[in-house]
């Protein structure tokens, strides 16, 4: 398996940050298509948009990859990001298919014996497999076997993988591949190849199976291969330097001498990392290397210069030829990425005063929703937060709770109950037919309220005594609001508007209440209907309960009753029925309604212009 | 999750569940601390009316040799035994601890001892049978017959034959093989195993290692399995919480303690770099002072960042040492975990414990690159400066060994 500037691959399953990076190196490296053909997320079909440099491009998404490969045959890798329960099903679906030839299992934790039936699977189709638990590889300035490996880009041009150099490394570790990226971009002319192969004991493709593969590969001049205790990869790389078919220089390390630390079996970060057996341990492989005439530095730490002395020689020996370096294009940043770091700024679009998160929790008005909810009048206190961005007295927020309950319904022959209720029956769904409800809140149905607090207000507040008002309006022809009721009257008192007046006259001064009940002194005289009604009463409380409340200035008042709260509440509480008489049709199941003809008079436009 | 070793009782209750085509039975008691020899023989009253056989089933081998075996007993006797051996510590190999868990079985009268292993490899699994088992094996290892499965294949019949000509035995290692295929063993000896008097097959003695990843899809199978920790390791309160944060996590936290005592902590980053930190602290001679072996990675989120630093600080700043200790904040240069969150959550609990840290003289060494190294160590060294506690920090440009000789060179500054 070759990896190209022109390799592409398949990528299971939809993950946008390490997909974008494998596009970001692709940039880095002047590719002229993106390394991934498509993706595959099961059961989706559908396009997944991300950048190529500045500009965006689409990639098809599949829901099979029997689909994705049939499609994109041209793409040669699989690189596989399904969980470790779904990891084994997902490759061995793709060894069967003929246009794949190489599979990253990032997974980890996969277990051994499905891992060992996916090798054997391999071998037969005569496939290349990288991983379980790995970060994947790279080809310098060639392509990129999943998204991790080199980390970022800042990394990915300090270790200069954007353009290809003449060192082929393996690792176990990713970790420690990407430390050595840098190493060898210190020491030497650069990667040309670095594969991660993953820390499980039985890993799709050995130490010993990429040092074959970069003896193939004509550019790479020095090997680097770093190996751990446990299992007998290391000692299999002996044994193919005794029988001659390593010939390229090799420096090797194999870590984990420090495993007689432990007074039991050690076992390390890495599934494999393990020394049961004697033979298996660091010191014994390392030994074992050396004495196969593989270069083998005294510790880790003489890696580097054993590294920078080897690829001195080789650049004598005229093998390496330096080339001229040449800079990377630069990648343009992610957005988001530059506003946190400050490099940008933009103007914001909206503004808001009343909602915050903090550690990760939604406030209301800086108040945690968990404190909210610990309130003795949780619903009153939320009102009061997000609509006047105040802890509200217990007398209020009880007086807005009182206020909802009394106007949550009025059966269901009113315009918005019998709005929501045709709708509901013409089969719209709840939102639909409740929005179809709300609609009619007009002055003119349940809107009255906003009116009644403005004109109770003016006229308090501008000294007109009661008799004044009602005599001015009636000049005007305007019906007061607040004011009338279609059957309750003098005699036959509504029973909501005594509670609430009881309510207030208890908990607070109720100077607009006294006014309010001046003019239906007044109004009665007229006629019997014309009591202070439900909307009238809640007006005029409200206006008391805020004037009583030191938290509001009068500006702030003058401003609530402009803007118009009570219509708002009197929408909150109404939807409350709405739904009620909405989920209650829909549970009767009732059909389509149709007004009946005879109900209706058929004016014909002649008789009527006559 | 990697190859773990498994109790010989739960080996053989497992065999016994499982075998269908040839029944075997296995009777027997795992005696824990927590159960009283009242209440075992109240619920076991055969162990009363046989003769029995006691050992230790606490993952190690060559109990017969080491002594501690007991065979053809009554219940009193075994009782004196376990009684006995669990009141004075032992040292197997290097490492030393109670016997805390014993097996009691009826004691079989038997001739023969037949040995049979498999062991999983790369491409194959290899079974290993003798005629002539038990304790001497390795002496006897030319007797060993072997067989090589590969993986994606069955032993045939053929095969079997080469191995023994008693149908019994191939029939039991037929469904052997399947039963260590089906359930992810890794390593699986019976030795010996034999023919009680009634010609049915009895294990005498068993071992084996399982494939922990395979838990996922194994729950029903393995039924109620559990992992023992090898003999002599203590389970630290602290090793069993990171284990804990480790489960419900995506990312990976382990956390191994070595010596409590030692003057070396470390917060560790990576499987493959852990393990290098270590070589070079145990090269540099300072095995003695390692205190804990440990690894995350995997890109942790703050919080779990914050709760694994905060155990190692807790730990390390217990007891402090009139010369100070070194924390080695270390790491390679990482591919995709996040610098900045993780360190935002040590920093956290390095405020937490400054006040301790800096009673304990504790020094501080941050070796670190990989995604927003540049914030993470910003936020290191404002840390240090803050809390005034002696921290330096490096960045990819210094070699990641660096930190050991600078911590060395602090541990050994004031002796």
């Amino acid at each position: 398996m070759k990896f190209t500037k022109n390799t592409q691959a398949l990528f299971y399953n939809l993950k946008p940050h390490p997909l974008q990076q494998m596009l970001d190196f692709d940039y880095l490296c002047e590719r002229a298509t993106p390394s991934v053909a498509g993706i595959i997320h099961p059961g989706k079909s559908s396009f997944h948009k991300a950048f190529f440099g500045a500009r965006e491009i689409i990639i098809p998404i599949y829901p099979t990859i029997q689909e994705a490969a049939r499609k994109q045959p041209q793409a040669e890798v699989l690189i596989n990001f399904a969980s470790f329960r779904s990891a084994y099903q997902a490759t061995k679906e793709a060894l069967f298919e003929p246009t794949i030839n190489t599979i990253v299992i990032v997974a980890e934790g996969v277990p051994e014996r499905q891992s060992r039936e996916l090798i054997a699977l391999a071998k037969q189709q005569q496939k290349l497999l990288l991983g379980p638990a790995t970060v994947g590889g790279i080809a310098a300035g060639a392509f990129r076997l999943g998204g991790y490996a080199g980390g970022m880009p800042e990394n990915l041009i300090r270790a200069k993988l954007y353009r290809p150099g003449s060192i082929g490394l393996v690792s176990k570790s990713g970790g420690m591949m990407n430390e050595l990226f840098n190493i060898i971009a210190r020491v030497t002319d650069g990667i040309k190849e670095g594969m991660a192969i993953g820390g499980d004991l039985f890993p799709g493709s050995t130490l010993l199976d990429h040092l074959l593969r970069f003896e193939q590969d004509p550019e790479i001049k020095l090997m680097v291969c770093l190996g751990e205790l446990g299992g007998k990869q290391e000692n299999n790389i002996a044994e193919a330097k005794k029988a001659g078919r390593i010939t390229k220089p090799l420096v090797m390390w194999v870590s984990g001498i420090c495993a007689d630390i432990f007074p039991w079996e050690a076992q390390f970060g890495h599934a494999g990392a393990k020394a049961g057996k004697e033979e298996e341990s660091a010191a014994a492989k390392n030994q074992a290397l050396r004495e196969a005439g593989i270069m083998v530095p005294e510790s880790f730490e003489e890696l580097e210069p054993l590294l920078h002395q080897q690829h001195q020689q080789l650049v004598a020996a005229g093998r390496i030829v330096p080339r001229e370096e040449l800079s990377p294009p630069a990648l343009p940043k992610n957005y988001e990425e530059a506003l946190r770091e400050g490099s940008i700024r933009k103007a914001t679009s909206f503004i808001t005063t009343i909602s915050s998160e903090e550690k990760g929790e939604q406030a209301y008005a800086g108040v945690p929703i968990t404190r909210v909810l610990a309130e003795e009048h949780p619903l009153g206190s939320a009102i009061g937060l997000l609509w006047f961005k105040k802890k509200l007295p217990a007398y209020f927020t009880t007086f807005l709770e009182k206020c909802i309950v009394l106007t949550a319904d009025h059966g269901p022959a009113v315009s918005g109950a019998h709005n929501a209720i045709v709708a509901a029956r013409a089969g719209k769904d709840v939102i639909s037919s409740l929005c179809s409800g709300l609609l009619t809140i007009s002055p003119r149905f349940g809107g009255a309220l906003d009116d009644a607090c403005r004109y109770f207000k003016e006229a308090k507040e501008t000294g007109k005594t009661p008799s004044q008002f009602v005599e001015e309006m009636k000049q005007k022809g305007i019906p007061i609001p607040g004011i009338g009721h279609r059957v309750k009257s003098k005699r036959n008192p509504d029973k909501r508007v005594t509670l609430l007046k009881e309510f207030a006259v208890q908990h607070f001064p109720t100077p607009y209440l006294s006014y309010a009940l001046e003019v239906e002194k007044i109004t009665l005289q007229k006629a019997e209907n014309l009591i202070l009604n439900v909307d009238g009463c809640i007006a005029a409380i409200f206006l008391d309960a805020l004037a009583s409340c030191p938290a509001f200035g009068k500006e702030e008042i003058g401003q609530i009753i402009e803007i118009g709260y009570l219509n708002g509440l009197f929408a909150v509480a109404r939807s409350i029925g709405l739904v009620g008489h909405i989920l209650d049709q829909k549970r009767l199941k009732q059909e389509l309604y149709r007004h009946p003809s005879e109900d209706i008079f058929y004016l014909k436009d002649s008789l009527f212009e006559k | 999750m990697a190859r773990k070793k498994i109790r010989e009782y739960d080996t053989k209750r497992l065999i016994a569940q499982h075998f269908l085509n040839q029944k075997i039975e296995y009777k027997a008691v795992l005696v824990t601390p927590e159960i009283s020899f009242e209440m075992l023989l109240s619920l076991h009253p055969w162990l009363l009316q046989e003769k029995l056989v006691v050992k230790p089933d606490m993952l190690f081998g060559k109990r017969k040799k080491l002594n501690l075996v007991l065979l053809h007993a009554d219940f009193p006797a075994v009782r004196r035994f376990i009684e006995e051996q669990r009141s004075q510590a032992i040292t197997i190999g290097k490492a030393t601890g109670f016997l805390t868990h014993f097996l009691i079985e009826p004691f079989i009268p038997h001739d023969k001892e037949y040995f049979v292993a498999i062991r999983a490899e790369r491409d194959y699994d290899t079974i290993f049978f003798s005629e002539q088992g038990g304790i001497d094996i390795e002496e006897n290892w030319h007797a060993v017959k072997q067989l090589t499965v590969p993986v994606l294949s069955n032993p045939t019949t053929l095969s079997l034959t080469e191995l023994t000509k008693e149908e019994k035995i191939q029939a039991f290692m037929r469904e052997l093989y399947a039963f260590f295929v089906n359930l992810d063993f890794t390593y699986l000896e019976l030795n010996p195993f034999t023919f009680d008097a009634t010609g049915k097959i009895s294990l005498l003695d068993a071992v084996a290692h399982l494939d922990s990843s395979a838990a996922c899809k194994n729950e029903k199978l393995w039924n109620g399995l559990s992992f023992p920790p090898d003999f002599g390791k203590k389970a630290f309160p602290e090793e069993e919480a990171i284990a804990a944060l480790d489960q419900q996590s995506g990312a990976s936290l382990k956390l191994t303690l070595l010596n409590p005592q030692g003057r070396i902590w470390n917060i560790l980053s990576g499987g493959g770099a852990s393990i290098i930190y270590l070589d070079t602290l145990a090269d540099r001679g300072e095995r003695e002072e390692i205190a804990n072996y440990g690894e995350y990675g995997g890109n942790p989120t703050e919080e779990e960042s914050y709760q694994y630093a905060r155990t190692i600080l807790d730990l390390m700043t217990r007891t402090p040492h009139p010369d100070g200790k070194v924390l080695i904040i270390g790491g390679a240069i990482a591919n995709f975990t996040d610098v900045e969150k993780t360190f935002t959550g040590m920093v956290r609990a390095l405020r937490e414990y400054a006040h301790l840290l800096l009673e304990g003289k504790v020094s501080i060494i941050v070796r670190r690159g990989g995604p927003n190294y540049e914030k993470g160590l910003q936020l290191m060294r404002q840390a240090g400066e803050e809390l005034g506690i002696s921290l330096q920090v490096y960045g990819p440009e210094t070699p990641m060994i660096h930190c050991v000789p600078q911590a060395m060179h602090l541990l050994h500054r004031s002796a």
